[in-house]
């Protein structure tokens, strides 16, 4: 993964991200809660553009990150109001999805079936910009890309993803990552993992590694045990896998658990915290992972290490002390810099988790706060769904759903609702959920990028 | 969870509990087309599925649901009437209608909110 060195001359850059400093935001839009009946909430209630809404020349929104969350927010906004000025950055010219992407690396699916490009969110009208972020000053409300061109904002929307912590585990470089892949950035990482595996010789040993939470997609590494194990169950019978793991408990376990008892009898070992699960250390000539209680020699070693708030959320000075950044649930408004939001994963996001659905739908929720905040409107609370699908068998689905809305300022579950597919459903539900995982697949990446 | 649904043999394709639906919502002819007539008159001055509108909740449908394009296992919402999805989700609510997921997610909104939802559907439905 490369990332890029801001340049720092010229333009100060926002260094806040330490000092848990809050600004007052969308509370001060609270005289607008009578928006219905003033001017600008009657226009903005028959649909009239921002723009004219708001009596000034077309609005700006930048969006930082082409993922899940910023690319649907882009749309968003831009489908709501072709009036807005809506620009995307992202440096990369193409999206590789990471959801179904443990697929790739059980030899499944093609890589190109999780790879996207940005025509068509430019044909809506949003400009697309193939460039990183250099600085931002939240003050002026401008943003410099690192070809020194600047950008001005009304508002900003940030939406980074995770970058990979190799200062984490001793050993685990970026270097590291060619003989150990992480594989938890999809594209040459997942292709990696792969080779791997079918250079692997039946009766090898797997080792994974799964961090502590919060991580990117919470039952992903599980999604991954499961498929590796059934590429090995199918082709190199004798195999094993190894799931060092630091935490005692995880997403959809009781599924997981119940799954691979039945589909991969022995194959998996899941080893718990308690039970030596951590990895202290890692070997990377040897593919050796060092935890407290043993040493793990692998023949394809898998290490999914610690993240953080990818490097945007820093530049723009909305990652706090724990690298992740806190918002308003309301309006995903930073906690930290005015006129900025943030979204996906790299957000403190309360009880949701990071996946790409939560990322698609506090899109959604921050596009329309947004606009709400351009119309001089305070923005209502939003209620917000998540729905995981994971694939333990390529016909066998399990899910995870949950209900949220904001209280006392942090996403929380609705009670009652959500959880996890039942524990003794029919085969018919699993390969139902396993069709609802590939549609749910096909539908967003169809509304975000298609 | 329901217990109907974790028992073998009673759990319903999707596609035949929404022709149930469409059934059920053939009966109520009259009480349908005066909606159709109002939401077509709203629509005139609202935008298709535009997120400034939403009620809460609504959004994050979109993550499984097509907005328009009915070609999957999931039903697109803009297809619907009000009144369908507002039964749809009562029922997956309380658990009589066989569920995966929605019977989930169904319990996290309220009548209100529910009815809320589908109205910004069908206002879409209508262009």
């Amino acid at each position: 993964m490369k990332r890029s060195t801001p340049s720092r001359s010229g333009m100060r850059v926002p260094t806040k991200s330490s000092s848990g400093m809050r600004v007052p935001t969308t509370r001060s839009s609270r005289r607008a809660v009578l928006g219905g009946i003033t001017a600008g909430g009657l226009l903005a209630a028959f649909g009239l553009p921002v723009a004219r809404a708001a009596g000034k020349a077309r609005p700006r929104v930048v969006v930082v990150g082409g993922g899940f969350a910023g690319a649907s927010c882009a749309r968003a906004l831009k489908n709501n109001d072709r009036a807005l000025d809506v620009t995307l950055i992202e440096p990369s010219a193409t999206y590789t999805a990471c959801p179904f992407s443990n697929a790739v690396i059980a030899g499944l699916r093609p890589l190109e079936s999780q790879t996207f490009g940005y025509d068509r969110l430019r044909s809506t009208g949003v400009k697309v910009v193939h460039r990183r972020v250099g600085a931002v000053d939240t003050q002026q409300r401008t943003v410099r890309l690192d070809d020194g061109k600047q950008l001005a904002y009304d508002r900003l929307v940030i939406a980074p993803g995770v970058d990979l912590r190799f200062d984490a585990i001793p050993g685990y470089t970026e270097a590291a990552a060619e003989a150990m892949p992480h594989a938890w950035k999809a594209g040459e990482q997942t292709l990696l993992l792969r080779r791997q595996l079918e250079e692997m010789k039946d009766g090898g040993v797997v080792v994974m590694s799964a961090p502590a939470n919060p991580y990117r997609c919470p039952p992903g590494p599980y999604e991954r045990a499961s498929l590796i194990a059934h590429y090995l169950k199918t082709n190199k019978p004798r195999s094993k896998l190894i799931l060092l793991d630091a935490k005692d408990a995880f997403s959809k376990q009781k599924l997981f658990e119940s799954a691979w008892k039945e589909l991969y009898p022995g194959l998996i070992e899941w080893v718990a915290l308690s039970s030596g699960g951590l990895v202290t250390r890692v070997e990377p000539a040897t593919r050796t992972f060092v935890t407290e209680f043993a040493t793990h020699r692998a023949d394809v070693a898998n290490m999914i290490p610690p993240q953080r708030a990818a490097q945007a959320a820093t530049i723009a000075g909305v990652a706090d002390q724990t690298g992740w950044c806190p918002v308003d649930p309301v309006s995903f408004e930073s906690r930290l810099q005015p006129a900025v939001h943030v979204i996906g994963d790299a957000i403190i996001a309360g009880g949701m988790p990071k996946s790409a659905f939560a990322a698609n739908a506090q899109a959604q929720e921050c596009a329309r706060a947004i606009i709400d905040l351009l119309r001089d409107r305070s923005p209502a609370a939003p209620k917000l769904i998540n729905t995981c699908y994971s694939l333990v068998a390529p016909d066998y689905g399990i899910s995870i759903a949950g209900v949220y809305r904001p209280v006392d300022g942090v996403l929380t579950d609705v009670p009652g609702a959500g959880g996890v597919s039942p524990l003794d459903a029919p085969k018919s539900v699993r390969v139902q959920e396993a069709a609802y995982a590939q549609a749910w697949f096909n539908n967003i990446t169809r509304s975000v990028f298609g | 969870m329901n217990g109907s649904f974790c028992k073998p043999g009673t759990w319903t394709p999707l596609h035949q509990s929404r022709a149930a639906a469409f059934a059920a919502r053939a009966k109520q002819k009259p009480r349908f087309l005066l909606g159709f007539i109002l939401a077509a008159a709203m629509m005139m001055a609202l935008p298709v599925l535009a997120i400034g509108d939403s009620p809460p909740g609504a959004a994050s449908c979109l993550g499984c649901h097509p907005a328009a394009a009915n070609d999957g296992p999931v039903p697109a919402l803009a297809k619907l009437p009000a009144r369908q999805i507002v039964t749809a989700m009562q029922e997956y609510r309380s658990g009589t209608r066989p569920a995966t997921v929605m019977d989930r997610i169904a319990k996290g909104f309220s009548d209100e909110e529910i009815d809320a939802i589908a109205q910004w559907y069908a206002r879409a439905n209508k262009k």
